[in-house]
């Protein structure tokens, strides 16, 4: 129900998203910026390879690695909990309870709008990259690559969803951007962004392989540059649809239990 | 003089009577700052597992050039991020208008106007993690190196402190910026390295344009006893000459501030 009119009103909600967008041009840019962290993490581990092959990984299978996560992080990186907790701790939130769709949709739609201007920077560059220095590193298996696409979009909602529901903590919490550090710090580590997770010392490998962090980034990279059979792609698809699912009953449980204590400071 | 010293003692009395309402946090920060350091040391971890030496430096070196980091990191989370927070929501309100009109300089207001005192934890560590490096090495540093390690450590924290007040200048013509603290936080979170690990541009821009080399790299090679007189001289020459320009970009901002509420 709530979703058909959130269906509804999308088109106008992107197109929100779109003006908002284009009202804080700095901010994004500054976004943009942020997320180029792992370029700087690419020349540290290739002048590290090209010493001799680190544990397996060649100069240029870090060079493949490393731009596939840039491409997969712009497209799936949100702030969202930034935004709610924000919201929360200052009572703009009342606002956005008044109106007749759901603040998840809501935030989505604007976080969807916003995707084309975050990656219209560094997305080109990287992909141009990627196929010109590190295409012996890609996978070449089409059915592979098909389900690249899948795999950023469960990404991107497992990512928002995660973040939505580390935001809504801000309901029961004075200090919800505390947390929101240590989310960073654990996913840098266990989604593979400041490194491949097979590099990782085993038994944190085996912790990141099964946590929620991997499927928000390593799962589509893993993809793009590690040649694996159909059964072993589809299986790691699969898992990652089922922590969509979790992760997103997650966050409402969160948001739904949290909404009815809000007070609404300062309004 | 006197009052500006007054004026930060007070401000900081306030920070700490704020951080002591919440007990409890006591406790979370202590964690969180022992969680983060193993998160910061992992990645060297991983290097120096496969690896003796990566560019000439072998692990307890390089494990002084991160507590070096994580030093000035806890400073730029105690000190300087809250303060920019603070700052970038007043120049939103319009409630900057009220700190100009105070009979104090406005970049000691701004610098100062919030702490986060747990922060000391993970300074506590960064000492740690230095003393067990040296403890690793065998010998400790001479008395001449460690007087010239804590210089540049100033230096390092002054030069941090000059590209944080740019950013706060910027703030004055595009407002939303909040953002930003995560940007300085993702720039200067490549300070953990050795500047001598990274190649070509990179290098380049991590030595002169965003100079996080001088924040922790060189300071790190003086504790060792490594840096020659002449760039000694050069680095805490450079930290001051950053200074100095951030105080102009500063002072230039703040004569085209033009207020929100008004």
């Amino acid at each position: 129900m709530s979703f058909a009119r959130a269906l509804r009103a999308a088109p106008t909600m992107l197109r929100i998203g779109v003006a908002e967008t284009v009202a804080y041009r700095a901010e994004f840019l500054v976004w943009v910026l942020t997320t180029t962290l792992p370029l700087v993490m690419l020349s540290l581990w290739s002048s590290v390879a090209s010493e001799g092959p680190f544990k397996g990984y060649s100069s240029n299978d870090f060079v493949a690695y490393y731009l596939a996560n840039l491409i997969c992080r712009q497209l799936t990186g949100t702030w969202v909990g930034w935004q709610i907790s924000e919201e929360i701790r200052t009572g703009s939130m009342a606002m956005r309870l008044l109106r007749p769709i759901h603040p998840f949709f809501a935030f989505a739609f604007s976080h969807i709008a916003a995707l084309p201007f975050r990656s219209a920077i560094a997305l080109p560059i990287a992909v141009g990259l990627l196929i010109s220095s590190g295409a012996s590193s890609l996978t070449t298996d089409p059915a592979q690559l098909g389900l690249v696409l899948v795999s950023i979009a469960l990404a991107w909602i497992i990512t928002f969803s995660f973040l939505f529901a580390i935001g809504s903590l801000a309901f029961f919490l004075t200090k919800a951007m505390a947390l929101m550090n240590l989310y960073f710090g654990l996913f840098s580590l266990l989604s593979g962004y400041l490194m491949p997770l097979d590099l990782l010392p085993s038994w944190i490998g085996r912790i990141a392989a099964w946590s929620p962090f991997r499927f928000m980034l390593s799962a589509p990279v893993e993809l793009l540059v590690k040649p694996m059979s159909r059964g072993a792609a589809a299986e790691l698809v699969g898992k990652q649809a089922l922590w969509a699912v979790a992760i997103v009953l997650l966050a409402m449980a969160v948001w739904t239990r949290g909404v009815k204590r809000f007070e609404a400071v300062g309004s | 003089m006197r009052t500006l010293w007054r004026v930060v003692r007070i401000q900081l009395r306030i920070s700490l009577s704020g951080a002591m309402a919440y007990r409890t946090d006591f406790l979370v920060e202590g964690a969180m700052a022992l969680a983060w350091m193993a998160l910061t040391l992992l990645p060297m971890f991983v290097l120096y597992s496969a690896r003796d030496t990566v560019a000439g430096w072998d692990a307890p070196s390089a494990l002084i050039v991160i507590g070096y980091f994580m030093m000035v990191r806890a400073i730029l989370e105690g000190v300087v991020s809250p303060s920019l927070v603070a700052l970038v929501e007043q120049i939103r309100s319009g409630a900057f208008d009220y700190v100009l009109l105070k009979p104090v300089d406005a970049q000691v207001l701004v610098s100062m106007s919030s702490f986060e005192p747990w922060k000391i934890f993970d300074l506590l560590g960064a000492l740690a993690v230095i003393v067990y490096a040296f403890w690793r090495r065998g010998y400790g540093p001479s008395a001449g190196d460690a007087v010239i390690g804590f210089g540049l450590l100033i230096a390092g924290v002054l030069a941090m402190y000059a590209v944080w007040i740019c950013c706060a200048a910027a703030s004055f013509w595009v407002v939303r910026l909040d953002n930003l603290t995560y940007l300085l936080g993702a720039v200067f979170d490549v300070a953990r390295w050795p500047v001598q690990v990274f190649r070509g541009a990179w290098r380049f821009v991590f030595t002169f344009l965003v100079p996080v080399a001088i924040m922790t790299t060189y300071p790190a090679m003086a504790l060792l006893g490594r840096l020659d007189a002449r760039t000694i001289v050069l680095v805490a020459a450079g930290a001051l000459a950053m200074l100095a320009a951030s105080r102009a970009l500063w002072q230039f901002a703040i004569r085209n501030y033009t207020s929100a509420s008004s």
